[in-house]
């Protein structure tokens, strides 16, 4: 052993330092330094998932509210669109309604003026009629005056035959 | 393409330059020495522990840094502690009836006594080991101190804090967690990255070749040893169930196991192997390393002596190879910081396999 070179030959001096300093440091870096950057870095790594994870949710979350924003301007629209046929619609019925309300208050105005003419008309016809008979008997009162007496037979005939004379009429 | 010729003039340069230094140092040098360069002695005293920190020879004598000798004698039972410098400049002189004894490894005798007193002096090595704790703890502190004074959501790290971090997140998940497994890995992940770091360190500052640098600590099988044998516990001391049963009642024929544990046998070897080949591995690739780099500058001091024409030319010759084997030191002290930790890693995750049924 002894006619080895030192360094081929392990040394209790050394050994006993080396362990210590060796020691040393262990504790001190095992404690202290790898912990310390090793949490840092998986710190870091979750920290950057975290964030992945959260901007793609933001992304999916942005999507479906354009999605709905769509889906919502679309049936704006459709509403919008209805209301508007409907108002359409309305007038028109409105229009028409008036319209047939007015020709049929006109034709009752106009069926109304007509029986009126015809009550007048049958009115004055009797009145007519009446007059004529009147003054057909007068005419024929002083026509057969002179032939004819005043005879109730007589007018009576005359009366038949001027309402045969209308009926011909 | 033109840029890159200049390039290499530059280079070329700066070479022939180096070498006229050598030249004009050549002639003192060539008076100062006498006697010749014995290179394993001197590759041999670089590379090991010494108690006192050798920094240069100037005109015969030897500018070290004294370090604390700390002996327990086995005369009296006592615990002496002195400065190293006691030895004297060149270390021969004896205190206190302790001496250096250069002939068995340049370690502290007791006069009187064959066996070692207990020694645990603050040497070379120590010192190194110290040094590079510091700036170890002075890292990783700035570092965990910048998380501290952070939420997740202030970003990631740049710079130096960034270098850090990418260099242990890589060593802790593609390292640690895919060999050891999800499960376990965190039992064994502070141990492994320290040992990792360590050895970096530790590799990167044998690379200086000056005072706070130069020791040559992982190749020294103290120190490996060491790693090996906490590695060796940790494989041993959690290993499962299903580990214990594949050493002592494998899956291989009967015959193979019960009447001549065959088998049993070999695994058990397999036990203190693993760990063997960790420490042997780690220490022989740190000493190649250094060996060659020191044997490449010894050239230099070699050549000299027969000739300043020769010692120019070599030595040229050499500083390129030194340059060359500097980068690809620098590049074997990650690898074997990573090897030993990779390798650490899968046999503590072979000692905790999962239970699996036979098809």
């Amino acid at each position: 052993m002894q006619n080895m070179p030192s360094i081929l030959t392990p040394d209790f001096g050394l050994l006993f330092w080396m362990l210590l300093a060796f020691l040393v440091v262990l504790f001190v870096l095992a404690k202290f330094a790898f912990p310390a950057i090793t949490s840092a870095v998986e710190e870091r790594k979750r920290f950057i998932d975290e964030s992945l994870q959260h901007a793609r949710e933001a992304n999916e979350k942005l999507a479906t509210i354009q999605a709905q924003s769509e889906t919502l301007l679309r049936e704006a629209r459709e509403q919008q669109a209805q209301i508007l046929k409907e108002a359409k619609q309305t007038g028109e019925n409105i229009i028409a309604e008036a319209r047939a309300k007015a020709q049929a208050e006109g034709a009752k105005d106009l069926a109304a003026a007509k029986a009126q003419i015809a009550v007048e008309t049958e009115n004055a016809l009797h009145d007519i009629r009446s007059q004529v008979a009147e003054l057909s008997l007068q005419i024929a009162e002083k026509v057969v005056r002179t032939q004819l007496g005043e005879d109730k037979a007589q007018q009576a005939y005359i009366e038949r035959l001027l309402a045969e004379q209308e009926r011909q009429s | 393409m033109r840029k890159y010729i200049l390039h290499n003039k530059r280079i070329c340069l700066g070479i022939m330059l180096l070498g006229l230094l050598f030249l004009v140092a050549a002639p003192t040098y060539a008076a100062e020495e006498k006697e010749p360069i014995d290179v394993k002695e001197a590759v041999l005293g670089h590379m090991s522990d010494a108690y006192d920190w050798h920094i240069t020879t100037w005109n015969g004598h030897h500018v070290s840094i004294p370090l604390p000798v700390i002996v327990k004698s086995q005369r009296d039972g006592k615990w002496y502690t002195f400065c190293s410098s006691r030895f004297g400049h060149d270390g021969k002189e004896v205190y206190q009836g302790f001496y250096i004894d250069p002939e068995r490894q340049g370690k502290i005798y007791e006069e009187g006594f064959e066996t070692r007193p207990w020694d645990i002096s603050i040497t070379k090595d120590v010192v190194q080991i110290w040094i590079n704790i510091f700036i170890l703890l002075a890292i990783f502190i700035t570092c965990a101190r910048w998380y501290k004074k952070r939420k997740p959501q202030d970003g990631a790290p740049g710079g130096f804090v960034g270098m850090i971090e990418v260099l242990v997140m890589s060593i802790n998940d593609d390292l640690i967690k895919a060999s050891i497994g999800e499960k376990h890995y965190r039992r064994y992940a502070p141990y492994l990255l320290t040992v990792f770091f360590f050895i970096l360190v530790t590799n990167l500052m044998g690379l200086i070749p000056i005072f706070p640098g130069g020791a040559n600590v992982t190749g020294n099988i103290t120190i490996t040893f060491l790693f090996a044998t906490i590695t060796f516990l940790f494989i041993n001391i959690f290993g499962n169930r299903e580990y214990w049963k594949e050493i002592f009642w494998p899956d291989v024929p009967v015959w193979m196991k019960c009447p001549v544990p065959l088998m049993p046998v070999i695994e058990l070897f397999g036990i203190f192997t693993k760990p063997f080949a960790l420490m042997v591995r780690l220490f022989a690739n740190m000493l190649a390393g250094h060996a060659i780099i020191l044997s490449l500058t010894c050239v230099i001091f070699i050549t000299f002596q027969v000739n300043a024409l020769v010692g120019t030319s070599l030595s040229a010759v050499s500083f390129v190879m030194i340059l060359f084997m500097d980068l690809l030191e620098l590049l074997v002290a990650f690898i074997q910081a990573y090897v030993f930790t990779m390798l650490s890693a899968v046999f503590i995750g072979m000692s905790l396999p999962e239970h699996h049924h036979k098809d």
